[in-house]
């Protein structure tokens, strides 16, 4: 995983709340076996009428957002699926940072995994920042987010913070417990399924 | 202070503990599935990984699969690769498959239980976010996503924040309990702490609501868990739990050392304390019908399809999500429940498609014919659930009142084989999500009890299954 660069871009509002992974993903797209190429099937059914022509109502469809490399959207985001498929998907299309009052956990945990920020912060900031049209600055290090008129402090889990910055392959660190794993085994008391 | 379950389950799987980070936590029973598994078996292969425990990992085909006639070649190219990956991964890396011609294919989460892969005290993890299903049984289970299948597969670990604890307390007895079920207890609760109350917990249902139901129920309400966003859902194991996996082709050969080790040790202490708490009382619930496009926006059958502002109790973002449910649905608010007319009725899935969801639907439909305005089917959760099933002569019954009689697999819960709604049409679904697009894109989806999908067949509109004669 590449590690995680400070973010300058303009943010790309979605007003919804309860946004569920089958809209960021819709399942005739989960039949890949590979990883890449998911973000042209981002929002699928929002972005695109039943001819496949854009909608010119749905916000990535408005070309003052192109470039936008930060959602800022609302309450329990990524809820339902636990599709990492809408993850894939997201950053493919280039987002970097997604903001929300709160995000679903199994979406939450995904993005860690793909270099993806999430950061949740109050509703009246997060409404805020979706007027915002000049661009913003996301530095993870500082845990900062600056906009021309303000400086917003983040909260993240310091573990979590270090895997996005350093880009840590997770399974590589986990290996290095790999004693640790088989003293468990040993004394594990759920036997083999076969 | 004593312990709850949940954090008697955590403790006694940690195998790194740090401060303030994450835990690594021991999977004991690992389950996988063709849809979010294939990227995972790559990156094994990428790093020249391989799978730590096949022995405690076990896949089967579920997401994908026609449920017509098996014999015939599978149409969708897509859906085939998939499915031809599956069996290639499990072959090169040594899992047990069950296949698409196995007698024991099924939804993951009906087969883990009935073949007793699923045992209390475990921790379950699977692509998957229904994985919580498995927590009725006293297992810590729950979904994850693909990079984590991966890490599980290589490690047999994860790293995991540890969740709160939810103790959500069902108080009472239903006075109809054939026509109010637990798909209405567990939307009831949805409705009330709504799709997010959840969030960052696992929840312990109990309290005698849930004491009083039978396994196949508790997996009905420990299922949607999710759809309350908590992390996991939880029963104590008590004798139901143990007399259901008792005997089951994987149940250990030590079973009953285990379950002597378990009934003491597999319950929330007297003195434990939970971080969050609700109480439903059930005396007089009745039917839940979803009229909107998140498991939340539920009401009760005698109801009438409300406005966005009695919806919303004046939270805007709230209200603008309803309105736009309401437009996606096309209903208007005033609308009686039981005048909304259906095209579909779909009954399956990993929340409703096991013996005694089958068993009861069939009460209802016994003698009757399905609406001639209405196309219904019934999915069995597993191969195992559909032999049962035509043992007793349901498939009979179901046939004979124009219902599909169909093979196991998720089918039109999430529409990824070719079950699925035209734009427009509206179903009358036992699944458990009726997100936009979810069972078919421009479909519409009302989550009901497989009575209230029976009895809406025959009429072409919803009843309140009260009303009828189910016992």
């Amino acid at each position: 995983m590449e590690s995680f660069k400070t973010v300058k871009s303009i943010i790309t509002p979605l007003d919804e709340v309860n946004v569920d992974t089958d809209q960021i993903v819709p399942k005739q797209f989960l039949k890949l076996v590979q990883k890449s190429g998911f973000g042209k099937f981002l929002f699928f059914n929002w972005r695109f009428d039943e001819k496949e022509n854009p909608k010119s109502d749905f916000v990535l469809n408005d070309s003052k957002y192109d470039g936008s490399n930060i959602l800022v959207t609302g309450d329990n985001f990524g809820c339902g699926s636990s599709r990492e498929h809408a993850v894939w998907a997201l950053q493919d299309y280039g987002f970097a940072v997604i903001i929300a009052p709160s995000f679903a956990d199994i979406f939450f945990s995904n993005c860690f995994k793909n270099g993806i920020l999430p950061i949740s912060l109050d509703q009246k900031i997060v409404e805020n920042l979706q007027q915002t049209t000049d661009a913003i600055e996301v530095n993870l290090e500082t845990q900062t987010i600056k906009t021309s008129s303000d400086e917003i402090h983040f909260e993240i889990d310091s573990h979590m913070k270090k895997i996005l910055l350093e880009g840590l392959d997770d399974i590589s660190q986990t290996l290095q417990f790999e004693d640790k794993i088989t003293d468990f085994e040993k004394r594990s008391k759920i036997p083999s399924v076969l | 202070m004593g312990k709850t379950l949940f954090e008697k389950l955590w403790a006694s799987h940690i195998v790194v503990e740090k401060q303030d980070a994450p835990s690594l936590i021991y999977v004991d029973r690992h389950l996988v599935h063709e849809v979010t598994s294939p990227q995972a078996f790559d990156g094994l292969r990428i790093n020249n990984r391989k799978v730590r425990r096949p022995d405690l990992t076990i896949a089967t085909m579920d997401h994908n699969v026609p449920t017509n006639d098996r014999s015939l070649p599978i149409l969708d190219q897509t859906s085939a690769i998939q499915i031809q990956t599956l069996e290639k991964n499990c072959k090169d890396f040594g899992i047990k498959l069950f296949d698409i011609n196995s007698p024991n294919q099924g939804i993951v989460h009906v087969i883990g239980p009935q073949l007793g892969i699923t045992l209390p005290g475990s921790t379950i993890v699977c692509g998957d976010s229904h994985t919580s299903t498995h927590g009725a049984f006293g297992a810590l289970a729950f979904g994850i996503g693909t990079s984590d299948v991966e890490h599980v597969l290589a490690s047999q670990t994860l790293w995991l924040e540890k969740p709160k604890s939810f103790e959500i307390r069902v108080e009472g007895k239903r006075k109809n309990p054939h026509a109010v079920t637990a798909k209405d207890i567990v939307l009831s609760i949805i409705k009330n702490i709504g799709t997010g109350g959840g969030t960052g917990t696992v929840i312990e249902y109990c309290g005698e609501g849930i004491t009083d139901l039978s396994m196949e129920q508790r997996m009905t309400i420990c299922n949607m868990s999710i759809e309350a966003g908590a992390r996991a859902g939880l029963v104590a194991p008590d004798e139901k739990t143990f007399d259901y996996l008792r005997g089951r082709e994987y149940t250990p050969k030590n079973y009953e050392s285990l379950v002597d080790s378990w009934r003491d040790e597999l319950k929330t202490d007297g003195d434990a304390k939970f971080e969050k708490q609700f109480i439903l009382h059930i005396d007089d619930i009745v039917p839940q019908v979803s009229w909107g496009t998140n498991p939340g926006m539920t009401c009760d059958v005698t109801e009438l399809v409300p406005s966005p502002d009695e919806f919303s109790k004046g939270d805007l973002n709230q209200k603008k999500g309803a309105q736009k449910a309401l437009d996606y649905m096309d209903l208007k608010p005033g609308t009686p429940i039981v005048d909304i007319q259906i095209d579909r009725v779909f009954i399956g899935s990993c929340t409703n498609a096991r013996l005694e969801d089958l068993i009861e639907a069939s009460k209802v439909i016994r003698g009757q014919k399905v609406s001639s305005t209405v196309k219904a089917m019934v999915v069995p959760g597993s191969q195992m659930v559909k032999k049962q099933a035509e043992d007793i002569g349901l498939d009979k019954i179901f046939i004979d009142a124009n219902f599909e009689w169909r093979e196991a697999g998720c089918s039109m819960c999430l529409g990824m084989n070719p079950d699925i709604l035209s734009p427009g049409e509206r179903c009358a679904s036992t699944s458990n999500r009726n997100f936009e697009g979810r069972q078919g894109t421009g479909g519409r989806t009302h989550l009901v009890s497989p009575v209230m999908a029976a009895a809406a067949a025959i009429k072409g509109h919803f009843v309140d299954v009260r009303e009828w004669d189910l016992n």
